[in-house]
């Protein structure tokens, strides 16, 4: 007699039951757990070395956003000689990029950053707000803890066959734009805040003439990406659009490898871009990094990492070390500020892309 | 007495099942599906819960989403149903053919499978935008093809193929010639034995590989993410509505809208098994 008897299989279905009923039971709690293993999107380890334990070499986990791959390549390099020669320590540190948002929420769940450094104030406030940075965060590094900031220019085709000059230009019939969704995409929320500067500044702060400004200028978005790197792509590689809406440092990332195609508009006005950077104070204290994480951030503002963030295009926040780069960038364009201009983020997302927000509005027929 | 002892043994056998670890494999199976599936989905509802009734209204009903169901539902939809013809005729000539290259064209079809999604996205919308091999052609008639919903569709087809194919191959390579030899011999054209002999027989498997592939088309992002031009109210899908309200940190209208999604797939398979058994009861009448 080959097979189970009734007993045994009693016995294997009490426990399929049970086991069943310790996981259904596990659910929330595998619900609300952190997932560490959800780590980051290109982590890359930079001069890991040796054991985090050991007392000679440290690590920390850097979560940035998309164009600062290669500012941060450079400036790791930098601070690794420094904090060696500072403290006598080795420092390994982990790269992680992505669009902001998307990095901010993946360390919201469990992706262990001891520093972030974010395109969007916003960003970092939704960590605040889940508990891993202590309140008070913007002003604990210098100009708001943004090292280093850019702009919001135009990319236009080689000649500017358009004619393109200003952003009244970009919103005449015919004239194709191509920017990423700024409900998907932190760094699109600037090129709307620029926009919407513009067109305050040319109406008397009319605030309906304004809102159809933007609406005729998302009329001629042929292509809303919902990133920025997506939008270059969809540019440069799909050759779509006769105006790119790009960060400063992006367009000059295109045009260094396309000198041929492209070439940069600078618009009349344009807004002040701050990236973000903050310690995860809650991270930090549990991996015992405050230390290393505070001064890397700090070093950011030094001379030689101002220097180095200029040379990728980025403006240093630095007066003096901006003024060595008035070749590079335009010193002349008028930039208005998240802050002073628009009340802060909180204000400005809860104006302009909140749902059924002035963003939703253009679009509604 | 020999006899009797038999009986009994086969009695006994059947209460036990002819394979034996019923228990065990039913154990494994509910436990792995209740990992991957159903606690996820559950996570939903734990999610939902902490939504009230007006912001779960709000977040479903709002007129960007409902533009959105309505672009997700129509490209899946038109995609499945070219996927359900061309698939047919491509599983046709792969079991009924024989000719070079048959063997790598069997093994494309998986290609879409296999492929990331996202490499698939990029890849046809370099193929079919303006300036792109094919959308050159086509943009030379008239027709736009990248961004816009026809984009949406061809990415569509493109991940929905595999599964009309590899659900009618199987079926079509059962068939019998014999009952289309009978056909042919009672008087009937190449056409009426596909229609009453052939096509009764493969009709299950397409509604299955029909119903795969549009509730795949629902939930696709990767690949549509880039032909799409996500243009609010024309080109934007459901997967992206989502991941919008996420960018957000909108985590209860992001889960309002899957849900919404969740039951679009489950009332499309549940109406293909209806029509399905409906069919099938059809048939057995006929007999």
């Amino acid at each position: 007699m080959m097979g189970f008897t009734w007993a045994q299989m009693n016995a294997w279905r009490k426990k399929t039951v049970l086991g069943l009923t310790l996981l259904v039971a596990a659910a929330p709690l595998a619900a609300c757990g952190s997932n560490a293993a959800n780590n980051g999107n290109t982590a890359e380890a930079q001069g890991a070395s040796g054991e985090t334990s050991a007392p000679a070499a440290v690590e920390i986990t850097n979560v940035s956003y998309d164009p600062t791959r290669e500012l941060y390549d450079a400036y790791n390099k930098l601070f690794q000689a420094h904090w060696k020669e500072k403290s006598g320590q080795d420092v390994g540190i982990i790269q992680s990029h992505g669009g902001s948002g998307k990095q901010a929420r993946s360390v919201l769940e469990g992706n262990e950053a001891d520093v972030v450094t974010l395109a969007l104030e916003q960003d970092v406030a939704e960590l605040e707000k889940g508990g891993l940075i202590e309140p008070g965060w913007v002003g604990e590094f210098d100009k708001q803890s943004s090292p280093y900031t850019s702009t919001i220019v135009f990319l236009v085709r080689k000649g500017n066959p358009k004619g393109i000059k200003d952003w009244d230009d970009i919103v005449k019939n015919g004239v194709e734009i191509i920017t990423p969704n700024p409900k998907t995409s932190g760094g699109a929320r600037w090129n709307f805040l620029a926009a919407w500067a513009y067109a305050q500044a040319h109406d008397g702060a009319d605030e309906a003439k304004s809102t159809e400004f933007i609406k005729s200028l998302y009329n001629n978005v042929t292509v809303l990406d919902t990133g920025a790197r997506g939008a270059t792509t969809t540019f440069v590689e799909n050759n779509q659009g006769d105006v790119l809406l790009a960060w400063e440092n992006e367009a000059f990332l295109s045009i260094k490898e396309h000198p041929d195609d492209y070439e940069i508009v600078t618009p009349s006005i344009s807004i002040l871009a701050q990236p973000s950077v903050a310690v995860v104070d809650e991270i930090a204290k549990k991996r015992g990094t405050e230390k290393v994480s505070t001064e890397y951030l700090q070093y950011l503002y030094s001379d030689e990492a101002q220097k180095l963030a200029g040379e990728n295009y980025y403006r240093p926040s630095n007066p003096d070390i901006l003024a060595q780069f008035s070749d590079t960038f335009n010193l002349d364009l008028k930039l208005v500020t998240i802050d002073d201009d628009f009340g802060g983020w909180e204000a400005a997302t809860e104006k302009f892309f909140a749902d059924g927000a002035i963003f939703d509005q253009i679009y509604r027929k | 007495m020999g006899q009797a002892k038999w009986v009994s043994s086969r009695h006994s056998r059947k209460k036990n099942r002819v394979i034996p670890g019923f228990g065990l494999s039913m154990g494994i199976t509910i436990s792995m599906l209740s990992l991957i599936v159903l606690i996820p989905l559950l996570s939903i509802f734990v999610v939902l819960s902490g939504v009230g009734p007006a912001d779960f209204w709000k977040a479903i009903s709002d007129p960007q989403a409902i533009a959105a169901y309505r672009v997700s539902l129509i490209c899946a939809l038109a995609a499945a149903l070219v996927n359900a013809l061309f698939g047919t005729i491509l599983a046709w000539i792969l079991v009924r053919y024989r000719f070079p290259g048959r063997r790598i064209l069997d093994g494309l079809i998986e290609l879409p499978f296999a492929l990331p999604t996202a490499v698939a996205g990029i890849a046809l919308t370099t193929l079919y935008s303006d300036n792109g091999w094919i959308g050159k052609l086509l943009a030379g008639i008239g027709i736009k093809v990248a961004y816009t919903p026809i984009g949406i569709t061809i990415a569509l087809i493109f991940i929905g193929i595999p599964f009309v194919v590899r659900a009618i191959q199987p079926v079509l390579e059962k068939l019998d010639g014999q009952y289309e030899e009978a056909a042919t011999m009672l008087g009937a054209s190449g056409w009426q034995t596909f229609r009453r002999v052939v096509f009764p027989e493969i009709r299950p498997a397409l509604l299955t590989g029909f119903g795969l592939a549009f509730a795949r088309g629902l939930g696709e992002y990767g690949s549509v993410i880039f032909i799409a031009g996500n243009i609010p109210y024309e080109t934007q899908i459901v997967p992206l509505i989502i991941m919008s309200k996420l960018e957000q940190f909108n985590y209860g209208a992001a889960t309002s809208i899957a849900l919404i999604m969740i039951v679009f797939s489950f009332l499309t398979l549940f109406a293909i098994n209806f029509i399905q058994s409906r069919l099938n009861h059809a048939a057995k009448g006929a007999e």
